[in-house]
């Protein structure tokens, strides 16, 4: 019996000061963490391509920024709503908290919709992944990339954020459902830091 | 309960703050500025954005110090990578400098 104790506590992670106090939250900083890797690696990538290249077109006229500033305001709005919802649970109102993560997804999808009548409008426009009318191919080709890439992240996050309803609906208990939420809020805050990074590079640079 | 006691920030002052620092963004690409100032100054500003993002809505400003290592470590690696790639860059450069002269040169004689 006394061996399996002792069994026991050698499975159990050791207390040290470096013992973070949530695992999730250490694990999905350590997931967004490389996350951003694969985004820095996408930006300085494009960073390089741009600066060689000598027919480069001019985003700002090929691509407008009018929509994706409105984009960008969506973005952060959303990211309130989501530091909302945490505010809520934390005083205990499991149905606010429900409705500001659902604001939060609605958000999100709309931030998606409106990046598929971009990308739709391009197309049209003669904006391919292997070529456009204004110049340089590779312009197109990050252009969908980059901003694929984060859409597809965006997409992740609704999907995240309406799964994390249903975890609160689950649980009586607010606070049983706080650090979730919370680990949810990282991620959807980092697809807005990255939205952040995009717009300045891919529209306004 | 501890997480539940974090002291929640002001955040209806940080969305102000980002929604002013994007309309100066926007106004800093219309600024009769040189293009250097210009990127200078946006990738101030988005750096601003982010850092505002990651300290309060993402609370690192109340966690522990790791986790605010773990979160440079990527910008560091970005950084690095933007003069990893610097050689390759220099050499297409001067490879499209070169065909420029090439092309140029025989126009001379």
């Amino acid at each position: 019996m006394s061996q399996a104790a002792t069994h026991a506590a050698a499975v159990e992670p050791a207390e040290t000061p470096l013992t973070p106090e949530s695992w999730g939250k250490l694990g999905m900083w350590v997931f967004l963490a490389g996350d951003a890797v694969g985004f820095g690696v996408l930006l300085a990538g494009y960073g390089i391509m741009r600066a060689t290249s000598s027919d480069w077109p001019n985003p700002y006229q090929v691509l407008g920024i009018n929509l994706t500033a409105a984009m960008t305001f969506l973005l952060i709005c959303s990211s309130v709503t989501m530091v909302k919802a945490l505010e809520w649970l934390s005083r205990g109102d499991r149905r606010r908290a429900i409705h500001f993560l659902l604001f939060t997804a609605l958000g999100g999808m709309i931030f998606v919709s409106l990046q598929a009548y971009e990308w739709t409008h391009l197309i049209h426009r003669g904006l391919h992944i292997n070529g456009n009318p204004w110049g340089a191919s590779l312009f197109g080709t990050t252009f969908f990339l980059v901003t694929g890439f984060h859409g597809l992240h965006v997409t992740a996050g609704v999907i995240y954020l309406v799964s994390m309803v249903r975890w609160v609906l689950n649980r009586p208990d607010p606070a049983a459902s706080y650090n979730a939420v919370e680990i949810c809020g990282l991620y959807w805050h980092f697809v807005d830091l990255v939205w952040i990074m995009v717009f300045t590079f891919l529209y306004l640079l | 309960m501890a997480t539940a006691a974090h002291k929640h920030p002001n955040y209806m002052a940080i969305f102000w703050w980002l929604a002013i620092l994007t309309v100066v963004e926007l106004a800093v690409v219309f600024a009769p500025f040189t293009k250097m100032m210009i990127g200078v100054l946006l990738c101030a500003l988005a750096l601003a954005k982010a850092a505002l993002v990651a300290a309060y809505f993402m609370h690192l400003k109340f966690e522990t110090k790791t986790l605010t290592w773990i979160a440079l470590t990527p910008l560091t690696i970005a950084i690095l990578l933007i003069f990893v790639l610097m050689p390759d860059g220099f050499a297409v450069l001067k490879k499209t400098a070169g065909d420029g002269a090439a092309v140029s040169a025989p126009a001379k004689h």
